[in-house]
């Protein structure tokens, strides 16, 4: 145990550390394999980079050796790093995030027409777990898909969609937004592959013609804007958060009369 | 043995007999039809692999000459069985001669078909030769050093190399997995041609290669002997390729092999006549070679919903069934599948999913059922995805599963790091250990939750295959009774490689994997 040295029990906000069972006390627990021999060896050495990552008290509390030369570890130490919270910044979506009836309601209110989307899980992403969670009917976790919304037209393309296609299919139909899926991640795929649509996009000049959006597992708003898109949607995230965005995007650009890309 | 779940044996019959008469109606169509796939098969039966100068594997080079002449309603047996009588030269050399642009074997006189076959001899022979041997290899190996116990634990590796999909199997061996599948890069299902070679790129997989498969075989045997137990090896009989990687998996000694008559068309969009073509060539190997096949009916749930259509998993299991009976595929290598899928917050939904589960075994009874475990509700709150596990992992011993994929707790993050794998692999041997015997011990309730509600799914299923007989299996996918994923007959991946066989086709091999 750690020395107590006030007995407050509010965060200054300005120095924060995980909190165990007290204030600051920094604990976390750890798990992660090593390239090593199993042994007392490995379990000075997976101290020893505890302490190196900056924590104190580094405690193994179990170790396992998973094939020879690699050795799992699980480790409590307490965080020493502290973080100035008052001055974290983060970007997110704007608008105001309405239930699907009122969607619906606000876009016969305030659009006066129909929004018509377009969504893919789009190039080697086979996954269609995303796209249908937003676009399906059935929706995902009991929050309903955009097929079920009052005033949306929406066209779920499936997963393996190249980007030509999906671009080809929102020129055809006058999509007011493209809704881009990337379930894999692995060697920052998804990321070549959200890169690739912008760059089609806006070679076609239609980059302004049409609200791009995307969504998936490891998606974070900051990293789609990053990559040049008007939205990402991460974990937690359902079809109406998606179409709260996309129809107060819509009203904010004044396209409550331009159906069609052409006008935009 | 007498049902735990008062499930009417009539009931079973009658979805049973639906199934027959839907699987007959459809091989009338696969009887009369050929595809560039199915031909690419025959051969690399016949000895033909490896690539010309750009990459292109020799099997596509062959059957594309064939395509483009218009000789592929021939098929490739009797063309190539003619130019081996004409050129004297083996199949392997006509096929690397095509490659370079030397040759044109549609250009050549034709033989009679009995000549054909007869000059195809030796190369048949010598594949059979390599298969039986392989077989034997299995059988030598079961025997001497012995398997798992059912439910084997079954994981998966991923890294996209295949070397280092070795190390990460081999330690998976060690802690006490009994099936190694190396999933494939996504994306290689819609490739018309299987890559050659080995390889060290892909994304949340590894290229299906025949030089892969022989890597991966070579490191479980090996694995095998140290830990004592047979190690199975698992890949794709799917996509585009269907049954040209069931003639890898068949001359390299894969053991399992993901494989549905219909999973490519409702979810890779592979056009229904390809692959209902493909599946029958592919699954006649499977037959032949001792190989267990996974169908794919999990997949139904990650896009439907799992209590409302679990029925469609149970119809569509009655499908596989009959369509493997047709291809002569042993009770005993029919994987059939179903998941776990059910939304964890859903009152008393492990009845339900125990209730699923034990019906799949009481009308299978000697199946070797493949049991998926959550995916579609697993979040990235891995101390509670590690439980929904448990709980998937206690149906499966309850109910008596043959191949248990294991779940991650790491599911929805990434494909699973090798402590993942032991963490998984930890759990599901004290689940197994600890409630052995449950299955055998627990009868339950008369017309309780459990049996109302497998009772409720069977009924439902019949009258979903009583439907499906009337209709037609195309109509049926047509209108999206499976998956809620619509397809058109005409429409998807792969049309362009169906067409119907003349009088003159021949394929050797049908009626000698058959024959078994």
């Amino acid at each position: 145990m750690s020395e107590m040295k006030t007995a407050t029990t509010v965060a200054d906000l300005t120095k924060v550390k995980p909190y165990g069972d007290t204030l600051n006390d920094g604990k976390m627990e750890l798990a992660f394999t090593l390239p090593v021999p199993y042994g007392e060896e490995a379990e000075e050495c997976a101290k020893q980079y505890v302490k190196k990552l900056g924590f104190e008290e580094p405690n193994v509390t179990y170790y396992k050796e998973l094939t020879p030369g690699y050795t799992f570890f699980v480790v409590y130490g307490s965080a020493q790093a502290t973080i100035d919270y008052t001055q974290i910044k983060v970007p997110k979506v704007e608008g105001e995030v309405m239930d699907r009836v009122a969607c619906g309601e606000w876009i016969g209110e305030n659009i006066g027409r129909d929004i018509t989307v377009v969504g893919a899980s789009i190039e080697s992403d086979a996954h269609t777990v995303g796209i249908d969670a937003i676009i399906q009917m059935k929706g995902f976790h009991g929050h309903f898909g955009l097929e079920r919304f009052k005033n949306v037209v929406p066209y779920n393309m499936g997963s393996q969609v190249p980007c030509e296609e999906l671009i080809a299919k929102a020129k055809e139909v006058n999509a007011d937004a493209i809704l881009v899926s990337q379930t894999v991640t692995q060697k920052d795929i998804h990321i070549m592959n959200l890169t690739k649509m912008v760059e089609l996009l806006e070679a076609e000049g239609l980059r302004d013609k049409v609200i791009l959006t995307c969504g998936g597992p490891r998606i974070s708003h900051e990293l789609a804007q990053e990559l040049g898109y008007d939205a990402g949607f991460g974990p937690g995230k359902y079809a109406e958060h998606v179409m709260s965005f996309i129809m107060q995007e819509v009203k904010n650009r004044g396209w409550e009369n331009k159906a069609n890309i052409a006008d935009r | 043995m007498k049902s735990k779940l008062n499930l009417d044996p009539k009931v079973v019959d009658s979805a049973r007999n639906h199934a027959n008469n839907i699987a007959h109606d459809m091989q009338d169509f696969i009887d009369r039809h050929t595809t560039v796939s199915t031909e690419r098969t025959v051969a690399r039966l016949l000895g033909v692999d490896g690539v010309d100068d750009v990459d292109n594997p020799l099997p596509n080079v062959l059957v594309d000459q064939l395509k483009e002449a218009g000789a592929l309603p021939t098929g490739v047996a009797y063309m190539l069985g003619n130019a081996v009588l004409k050129t004297g030269k083996t199949t392997q050399e006509i096929a690397e001669e095509i490659g370079a642009g030397k040759l044109d074997i549609t250009k050549l006189p034709l033989c009679s078909k009995e000549e054909a076959l007869e000059a195809l001899k030796p190369f048949i022979k010598k594949t059979f030769a390599r298969i039986d041997e392989q077989k034997a290899k299995r059988q030598e190996m079961l025997s001497r050093i012995g398997e798992g116990s059912e439910p084997y634990l079954y994981v998966i590796v991923a890294t996209g190399n295949i070397y280092e999909d070795v190390v990460q199997a081999q330690a998976a061996a060690r802690q006490g997995a009994d099936i190694i599948a190396v999933i494939r890069t996504t994306a290689q299902s819609l490739l018309d041609y299987v890559p050659y070679g080995p390889t060290t790129e892909g994304f949340g997989g590894t290229y299906a290669t025949q030089e892969n498969f022989r890597i991966m075989r070579k490191a479980l045997d090996e694995v095998s002997e140290e830990v004592g137990r047979y190690i199975r090896l698992c890949n794709y009989s799917s996509g585009m390729c269907m049954p040209e990687i069931a003639a890898m998996g068949a001359l390299e000694r894969l053991d399992v092999m993901l494989n549905d008559a219909i999973y490519g068309i409702l979810f890779r969009d592979i056009n229904m006549q390809r692959t209902l073509v493909d599946q029958f060539m592919s699954r006649v190997i499977i037959g032949y070679c001792g190989i267990i096949f996974n169908s794919g009916e999990d997949n139904y749930l990650t896009t439907d919903d799992a209590i409302e259509s679990a029925h469609t998993v149970t119809a569509s299991q009655f499908i596989n069934e009959q369509f493997a009976v047709l291809a002569n595929i042993p009770e005993e290598q029919m994987g059939l599948g179903h998941a776990f899928e059910m939304d964890p917050s859903t009152e008393d939904g492990f009845l339900l999913e125990l209730s699923q589960a034990i019906m799949a075994r009481e009308i299978f009874p000697k199946a070797r059922l493949k049991y998926m475990p959550p995916t579609k509700f697993m979040t990235g709150n891995i101390f509670r995805g590690h439980i929904q596990d448990a709980l998937f992992n206690l149906v499966a011993i309850w109910s008596g599963q043959s191949l248990q994929l294991l779940g991650m707790l790491t599911e929805a993050i990434h494909t699973p790091h090798m402590h993942d794998r032991y963490l998984s692999i930890e759990n599901a041997q004290y689940v197994f250990n600890n409630c052995k015997h449950i299955g055998d011990e627990v009868e339950f309730k008369k017309d309780g939750i459990i049996q109302k509600r497998a009772q409720e799914v069977l009924g439902k299923a019949d009258a979903l295959l009583a439907e499906v007989e009337k209709d037609g299996l195309f109509k049926t996918i047509e209108l999206g009774k499976f998956g809620g994923v619509k397809r058109p007959y005409d429409g998807g991946h792969g049309l362009e490689g169906v067409c119907t066989k003349n009088e003159n086709y021949f394929n050797p091999f049908i009626e000698m994997f058959m024959n078994h």
